[in-house]
């Protein structure tokens, strides 16, 4: 008897960490995407906040958690075209203005909860969408195939980069200019273009990871990812700028995160305790930093301006 | 003072050597970005059903319209100045310090735990003791990310971050556990926070039933300090310099990773100091935690990097700089009282200004360079290509 109630809290603790996961995963995802091609967002928090608020507020007007989504990755690509403006055409220094886009967002999702939402009301989550057949399986279904349709949608986008980074002319071109951008532009890739569209889809993915989180919480408050867009981040250089390493850096949080949650749950380690193990994503981030330095190389163009004849 | 106007490198990619005879651009782009945000602002009021022009008149004049009001905008810019002059420091040795919060947690807490093991020192020994305390504690957590890029190669931007997240976590847990007020947990309430602190290490107040005390002072001679320290003294020299053109510095003898972990050590000595002087110059004369940063720091660590960037990298120019901004917070409770405005606007605001200012660079060096097309086209290749690496 223990031991299937054992099983359960695994399969429940492994399951809530993949839930976890997604937003981590869809930022990140996101935020590699547009290093990859050569651009630093530290923006992701305030863009994640901004879509974020968008979902919760669509939600609540229309009660339909799918015009949340909707709502939220349109917020995060019209961020991602200024921020495309500023970066590509004004040149500004990407590690400042990012963090005025993170201010931005953390004001502007508070102004809008206060005025518009005020006192929090829970939003309607999505259904889980249960895989037919797959579901069923014992253990394995409940634990893998019983998400809503964002976590299939998010853990789908992975191999989907991975092949157009590495199997498509598009992946290359973005390669090339955040390696080479002038090499790349002599031969006739246009690094404005390229850059841009990669800045607007990742932002996108930072509103959608908002979205996600949002709706999948229910509830809307002031700071609701409370630093999980600069983890987002941290998340690229520990999975070394592969969508395959970026899904495992996010699951490891996922994974670290559910485990606390239980543990508090159940009243396992004191609340104090649990202060300590939050700490520790950011504690494994700087260490595996010291080792990606180490080991990988970053994009070489990573936060330089393209000039033309530079 | 003939330095007032050289530009960091980090920000200004080409050498400029007309910029002296062109410095009012210098200063009028800025401004004007600033101007730019809020009439943004302005459009933000009135979508919102506030009346613009009075809501900005409420805003200033709540700030800077009464001896009361400007000693608690002189209170709130406090933070702001010393981390902003941290700033400057640090971006003129070209390292981007972004950990500003939890340096200032840092030096919180060090100096929270020195006045609650040595409460019975007199006030006139205790207060420097706490400020030094402060200090320390921001500096170690600023030099630890110095010391990961100087000799890891770990980027200053993500490790600041990280450790952002450590120090609120460990100010948690700190704060819930051995630190806590005994009275909150005979109580069985347990709100994370210490007892009242002694009262040998409060800040007196100057000016009799206003808020203005001692740290405002304080944080003037602080920031005349980081002027002095880049200007003045071989350390700042070494420091610019290694900001300016690291392979140069390194030919010069002059050691980068050594540098490059002072400029974040004095960064967070500053925002160390700034934590110091929230606890301490409090009202509650404790150290309080919401389980964030923001609830302690007021975002101080991120608007430091505002005010710095307005001020273009100059402690000194930071003063009126970090009173602009200190007097938007004020005026942001006055117009949430009187416009039922929510005071985040002012968040957002300051987000906006961030990206105007640092966008206002390319427009800055157009306008410096327009005239002398060839040449500065010239120029600025061969600068940037070495800048790059």
């Amino acid at each position: 008897m223990s031991d299937s109630f054992a099983v359960m809290i695994v399969v429940a603790t492994i399951a809530s960490g993949i839930r976890l996961a997604t937003p981590f995963l869809l930022a990140s995802l996101g935020e590699a995407l547009g290093q990859r091609s050569g651009v630093l967002n530290l923006g992701v928090d305030g863009v994640m906040l901004l879509g974020a608020f968008g979902a919760y507020y669509t939600v609540l007007q229309t009660s339909n958690p799918y015009y949340g989504l909707l709502v939220g990755i349109s917020i995060g690509l019209l961020i991602g075209l200024f921020y495309g403006f500023i970066t590509l055409n004004l040149r500004a220094e990407q590690g400042v203005s990012g963090i005025g886009i993170y201010l931005f967002g953390l004001g502007m999702s508070d102004l809008f909860f206060q005025k518009f939402v005020g006192t929090p009301r829970p939003i309607l989550p999505f259904m889980p969408l249960d895989i037919p057949v797959l579901s069923g399986l014992p253990v394995v279904g409940e634990m893998l195939f019983q998400h809503s349709i964002i976590v299939y949608i998010a853990f789908g986008l992975v191999p989907l980069m991975s092949f157009v980074l590495h199997r498509t002319t598009y992946g290359l071109n973005i390669r090339a200019i955040g390696e080479n951008p002038e090499a790349a532009d002599s031969l006739g890739v246009s690094v404005m273009a390229t850059r841009y569209s990669a800045i607007i889809i990742g932002n996108g993915l930072a509103g959608l990871a908002g979205a996600a989180l949002a709706i999948e919480l229910g509830i809307f408050q002031q700071n609701l990812t409370n630093a999980m867009g600069f983890i987002a981040i941290a998340l690229v250089y520990f999975g070394a700028w592969s969508p395959k390493g970026v899904m495992i850096g996010s699951l490891v949080f996922g994974m670290v995160q559910s485990i606390v949650l239980q543990c508090k749950t159940f009243g396992v380690i004191p609340r104090s305790a649990s202060d300590l193990a939050a700490m520790a994503p950011a504690v494994i981030t700087i260490l595996a930093l010291v080792i990606v330095a180490k080991r990988f190389k970053q994009p070489s163009a990573l936060t330089k301006p393209y000039v033309r004849g530079g | 003072m003939g330095s007032l106007v050289v530009p960091s490198p980090f920000l200004f990619r080409f050498q400029v050597k007309t910029i002296k005879t062109k410095s009012f651009v210098g200063l009028l782009i800025p401004l004007c970005a600033v101007l730019l945000a809020l009439a943004l602002g302005a459009v933000m009021l009135l979508s919102l059903g506030a009346n613009p022009i009075s809501g900005y008149a409420t805003m200033f004049g709540a700030a800077f319209g009464s001896v009361e009001g400007f000693s608690e905008t002189a209170v709130k810019s406090i933070p702001l100045l010393l981390v902003g002059a941290g700033i400057c420091i640090a971006f003129r040795a070209n390292v981007i310090n972004i950990g500003g919060e939890g340096q200032m947690v840092m030096g919180a807490l060090l100096s929270t735990s020195v006045a609650l093991t040595f409460p019975s020192v007199p006030s006139l020994l205790l207060i420097p003791m706490v400020l030094l305390a402060g200090a320390i504690g921001g500096a170690f957590w600023g030099a630890i990310a110095g010391a990961l890029k100087a000799y890891f190669n770990v980027s200053e931007i993500l490790s600041t971050i990280m450790l952002n997240i450590v120090a609120v976590q460990f100010m948690n847990f700190l704060l819930r556990g051995v630190m806590i007020d005994p009275g909150e947990v005979a109580r069985g309430t347990g709100i994370p926070q210490t007892m009242r602190l002694t009262e040998n290490a409060d800040l007196p107040i100057l000016l009799e039933g206003m808020r203005m005390h001692l740290g405002v002072p304080i944080a003037l001679f602080v920031a005349f300090g980081a002027y002095i320290l880049l200007w003045r003294t071989a350390m700042g020299f070494r420091l610019r310099s290694v900001g300016y053109n690291p392979h140069a510095s390194r030919y010069a003898g002059i050691s980068v990773p050594k540098n490059v972990t002072a400029a974040l050590a004095f960064s967070g000595a500053m925002a160390g100091i700034a934590g110091a002087i929230l606890v301490f110059g409090s009202e509650s004369h404790r150290m309080v935690t919401d389980g964030g940063s923001t609830g302690f720091t007021g975002s101080a660590g991120f608007n430091g990097i505002v005010v710095a960037l307005l001020a273009g990298l100059h402690p000194l120019w930071s003063i009126p700089s970090a009173l602009l901004f200190g007097g938007m917070l004020v005026g942001a409770n006055a117009l949430q009282r009187a416009a039922q405005v929510p005071s985040a606007l002012i968040i957002a605001l300051n987000g906006l200004i961030v990206v105007f200012v640092v966008s206002s660079e390319y427009f800055k060096q157009r306008s410096l360079y327009a005239g002398q097309v060839d040449l500065a086209d010239d120029e600025s290749t061969e600068t940037e290509g070495e800048d790059n690496e």
